[in-house]
């Protein structure tokens, strides 16, 4: 090999871009499958599930199965409740969390270990199982609102965003985060005279990025993806979201179509959400120095 | 009872609606329709017309998608919030009555005295639920089969015998033109499996429960009659007559393509047969025994216990049960209206009508599923152990295993109120 | 950092304050009352008083107990062959109404093996699918956490190079994890279908016929199988990014170091990158491990435990007890045993992987 030949180079990078290209096909497939479907009638569209042409945007291509979708349920209404509903949690979360994490990791107070350990110990709590219980609690809750003081949080954003806000996992994914970061610049700047909210937002916040967008995307999936809650604290249609929205389609006789284009069209936020935050996930704090 | 005339009463509602609007009291009411068209475009017709009709009471509906009904449901009677009336499924309403989500009606006898047995949801005593339609399944074929494959036909009357249904099954099979003898719809699953299935076990002899007094399954379930229903169950599909899993499209479309002989389906999918071939033949089930059985009840209206204005709720259901109500739905959504005189009413159903012999099965042959609270639990307990057998499971074990299940619940449930 | 410096109750629980006071409030809180549950007869409806069984609920899910049996044998004394195979007494006829063997009664056969000479062992349980939906997640967890983690592994460093257009492929990567399980899972039943799904024309193409269809999801052999494929597939692009993030807090300074040096690129995995994944290891571990044992969506979409109980999960069975059966208590007891088991094995990882000092 002591004679790299251009030829040679452009193999290996042919190689390389076949092994990725192969991967990706892997990946993407059954997205490209519910894409095309949703293009499709009904009978075409299960004729098709079975070969090539279900990639392929062939035979009767319409978008009518988008119109059909929007004129069975209110599709811009379950989408809007449920980016409104995911984006104030994650946006909560993301400071709650990052808070407590930081308090857990950086801060020496009473308490912090056995709270750690406590914390930890839920996040493995499927939440369905405790879903009941909560029902029960959160139907007797007040709530002070226009109205002034009402009881019972049914039929309100809030009932959906405020139990979710703070979980385990997310707080877990920042104390694991920030113990890589140096405990020494904290001290540091601590002898120098900086205040705790300082160091959170000028040292510790800036070198974040990765660990606030996993969380972000995390917590977002979880929440985008809510059905068995909603389901049971929300009755009036307009505070339903995308997931309780998908049983409009299950009727007797399945509407394929129309279920591939309501999963094509509330997946969107999500990937433009993934595709929003994909450059923090890559930011790369090896290139500031922190760590090595 | 004279025909409500439509258009007249909307015209006088809009004349007078502003006035009318003031004075009347909201009524809350919960549906399982939503994201069905055509279901909640009827609803809506027939609640702006009863608005309309009087200046008493205003109903307001809120639809749920029906396979998020029940649990929201429960949840809002958990919470408190449940509205004036629900809609509620024929057999779980003695569990939501039971469990006090619901109380008695009061409404006009004479409306439901000419009623089917099916849509009356008894129980106590007491009426909680009347439905406005019932829906009944049959063994769809087609003449040119029977011919082909030298059937005789059967009727109300005289329906197949066991020997005959399986000589029947052979001879489809044998004649090699299907892919399968039977489809019994095994794509849909859940309550179809209890509703579509259980009146074979009980025209076998057995039962999901010893209806005599409700507080075990012993015998019934895991008896002789059940045994011999499950090993028959068993051969269907070991035997290659019908298919354990089935894609949902060849449940939808199947008989139309001629994948099978035999359809095991009910009313609301017999426009679209109909439409298929011109020869279709809509048979009664086949008598295993204890006489032909087909389930029978479907969606009810009632009142939560929390109402408080059960007799602005009692007025809208006596208006729902006016057989011009009865007809729009069974005309819109094909269901079998819930009396003779409202069958008269539609085209399909009136005598002679291409569908009425589904009336003469709901009459005849319809056998409530078990009226007991314990039923959501048995009817989870009989679609699994129906699943395992069909899988090869068992059939003794699986039969035994689920009657210890059922008799363990109503133990815990002391014995439902029976 | 114990210094004087880092010391501060009131910054602590101030930061530290909100999240704690909402765990307790709706995750804590919840999680006591369904214990309390556990202990009781709660059901979802009913109008009966709740009353307090104690330990019933969990002896009813955990109740096993071995039987071992001699063939039967016929009046000569030699054991009675059935099918080629000596025959044993019937277990019905012992767990059913039998006066003598009350501790039996509604105990069903779960396996058996023969235990030397004639004689066979049964083991006999109280509830066999919960048996068969803890043998199933321990199944699935145990080859969905090494699987899906060494995948993402391989798909973080295979992403993590310098090349025109990565970003495409690392977004495509990830796509299935935006996309909602439930979603996922309807997909995937069209792809495995036994009649007219994608897998099976596609292998049934590749091997020119010779591979026939499968009943995929229908048959107790691969339906499991079928889901932790599925299962890895959608959520291995996730992991995937933790583990990217965390290659990317290792100073390239120390790759230069070892390029210098000429080590290879197996030396270079194992004693530059590796080492610099610890923390990353042990938190998609746990991740992993954790959402493998919350199994639940895909179930129910896909088999709703089936066939045969080949697909039974703990959390199915917690939801389809508590809903579906309407058994407050007893998926209240489950969800309890799934926290014990969860968290005895969260420490158990906690421990091997914890920090020498």
């Amino acid at each position: 090999m002591a004679l790299i030949s251009a030829d040679n180079r452009g193999l290996r990078l042919a190689t390389r871009y076949a092994v990725l290209g192969l991967i990706a096909v892997i990946f993407i497939f059954p997205l490209i499958f519910m894409v095309m479907s949703s293009l499709k009638p009904d009978q075409q569209l299960l004729e098709d599930s079975g070969n090539l042409r279900a990639f392929l945007p062939v035979g009767d291509i319409s978008l009518n199965n988008y119109t059909a979708a929007f004129q069975r349920a209110p599709v811009a209404t379950f989408v809007f409740n449920s980016v409104l509903v995911t984006g104030v949690t994650v946006l909560l979360s993301l400071l709650i969390c990052s808070a407590a994490g930081f308090a857990f990791v950086f801060v020496n107070w009473k308490g912090r270990g056995v709270l750690l350990s406590i914390l930890l110990a839920t996040l493995i709590l499927p939440f369905e199982t405790i879903a009941i219980p909560m029902l029960l609690m959160v139907a007797h809750l007040p709530w002070i609102g226009t109205e002034g003081i009402t009881w019972g949080w049914l039929n309100s954003y809030h009932v959906q965003i405020i139990p979710f806000v703070a979980d385990g996992l997310t707080v877990f994914l920042f104390v694991q985060y920030f113990k890589d970061l140096p405990g020494e610049l904290i001290e540091a700047a601590r002898v120098e005279g900086a205040s705790w909210g300082q160091i959170y937002r000028r040292i510790v916040m800036p070198l974040s990025g990765p660990i606030l967008a996993t969380a972000a995307i995390l917590k977002f999936l979880v929440m985008y993806n809510q059905y068995l809650w909603p389901l049971m604290v929300v009755q009036e249609e307009g505070y339903r979201p995308v997931m309780v929205g998908l049983q409009y389609f299950f009727q007797l006789n399945v509407a394929w179509g129309e279920v591939m284009a309501y999963l094509s069209l509330i997946t969107v936020p999500v990937l433009a959400f993934y595709l929003y935050l994909q450059k923090a996930f890559i930011a790369s704090i090896a290139s500031t120095g922190v760590k090595g | 009872m004279k025909p409500f005339n439509t258009f007249a009463g909307a015209l006088l509602a809009s004349a007078f609606f502003a006035g009318a609007a003031l004075a009347q009291t909201e009524l809350t009411m919960w549906y399982h329709g939503a994201g069905n068209d055509n279901e909640m475009k009827l609803v809506n017709e027939m609640l702006d017309e009863f608005n309309a009709s009087q200046s008493d009471w205003k109903v307001v509906i809120t639809a749920f998608p029906q396979g998020a009904y029940n649990d929201s449901v429960v949840a809002g009677a958990l919470a408190g919030t449940l509205p004036d009336i629900i809609d509620i499924d024929g057999p779980i309403l003695p569990n939501w009555a039971w469990a006090g989500y619901i109380q008695p009606l009061a409404i006009d006898e004479t409306l439901i005295k000419d009623y089917l047995p099916g849509p009356k949801g008894v129980w106590d005593g007491k009426l909680y639920g009347i439905g406005m339609w019932d829906a009944a399944v049959s063994l769809v074929t087609r003449q040119s089969y029977l011919d082909e494959l030298k059937l005789r036909t059967p009727t109300l009357d005289q329906p197949w015998t066991a020997e005959e249904f399986q000589g029947a099954l052979d001879a489809a099979k044998n004649s090699g033109k299907f892919e399968y003898a039977l489809d019994l719809g095994m794509a849909w699953t859940g309550e179809w499996y209890p509703y579509a299935f259980s009146p074979f076990l009980q025209s076998f002899g057995g039962d999901m429960v010893d209806r005599s007094t409700y507080k075990t399954a012993e015998g019934a379930l895991n008896g002789d009659a059940a045994l011999a229903f499950g090993n028959w169950w068993q051969g269907l599909f070991k035997n290659g007559y019908a298919q354990a899993t089935q894609d949902p499209a060849d449940r939808d479309g199947g008989f139309a393509a001629g994948k099978y002989a035999f359809s095991w389906n009910g009313n609301w999918a017999a426009l679209g047969a109909l439409a298929a071939f011109d020869d279709v033949l809509f048979l009664p089930a086949p008598d295993f025994g204890n006489g032909s059985k087909i389930g029978a009840a479907s969606w009810q209206l009632s009142i939560s216990a929390t109402s408080k204005h059960p007799d602005g709720a009692n007025a809208f259901i006596n208006f729902a049960l006016r057989p011009e109500n009865l007809a729009r739905f069974s005309k819109g959504l094909g269901l079998i209206p819930a009396t003779a005189a409202a069958a008269e009413m539609t085209d399909n159903y009136k005598a002679g009508g291409p569908l009425a012999v589904f009336y003469d099965l709901s009459s005849r042959q319809g056998l409530l599923r078990p009226v007991t609270p314990g039923y959501p639990v048995m009817a989870k307990v009989f679609e699994k152990a129906l699943a395992d057998i069909a899988n090869g499971a068992d059939v003794a074990a699986t039969l035994d295993a689920a009657t210890d299940e059922i008799n363990a619940d109503i133990e815990k449930n002391g014995g439902y109120g029976h | 950092m114990a210094t004087k410096f880092t010391v501060s109750n009131r910054t602590g629980w101030l930061m530290a304050g909100p999240a704690v006071l909402l765990i307790a409030g709706f995750v804590i809180l919840p999680f006591f009352l369904a214990v309390a549950f556990s202990f009781t007869n709660q059901r979802l409806i009913s109008p009966n008083p709740t009353e307090f069984v104690g330990l019933e609920n969990y002896r009813q899910l955990l109740g096993v107990t071995t039987l071992t049996l001699e063939p039967v044998r016929d009046d000569a004394g030699a054991v009675v062959m059935k099918d080629g195979a000596p025959e044993y007494p019937s277990i019905r006829s012992l767990t059913r109404n039998n006066p003598d063997r009350p501790d039996l009664a509604g105990m069903r056969e779960w396996f058996s093996f023969s235990s030397g000479g004639d004689s066979k062992t049964y083991v006999l349980a109280r509830d066999v699918v919960f048996m068969k939906a803890i043998v199933n997640t321990f199944l699935f967890v145990l080859v969905v956490a090494p699987v899906q983690a060494g995948l993402a592994l391989g798909l973080a460093l295979l992403i993590n190079q310098r090349l025109r257009g990565i970003n495409v492929f690392r977004a495509i990567y990830f796509m299935p994890v935006v996309v909602s399980i439930v979603v996922v899972s309807l997909l995937w039943r069209l792809i495995y279908d036994g009649q007219s799904g994608l897998l099976n024309n596609l292998l049934g193409t590749l091997s020119f016929g010779l591979i026939p269809p499968v009943e995929w999801l229908g048959n107790p052999s691969t339906a499991l199988g079928s889901i932790i494929a599925m299962s890895i597939w959608q959520a291995v692009g996730f992991h995937m990014v933790i583990w990217l993030s965390g290659l990317q807090t290792i100073s390239p300074t120390l790759y230069e170091a070892a390029a210098i040096e000429g080590a290879s690129k197996w030396q270079v995995f194992r004693f530059i990158t590796w080492p610099g994944l610890r923390n990353t290891a042990v938190l998609i571990l746990i991740v992993i491990t954790m959402q493998a044992f919350g199994l639940f969506a895909q179930i129910d979409v896909m088999t709703n435990g089936g066939p045969l109980d080949s697909t039974q999960t703990i959390v199915f069975q917690a939801i389809e007890r508590g809903y579906g059966k309407q058994d407050i208590s007893g998926g209240s007891a489950i969800s309890v045993i799934l926290f014990v088991i969860v968290l005895s094995i969260s420490l158990i990882q906690r421990w091997l992987t914890r920090e020498k000092s």
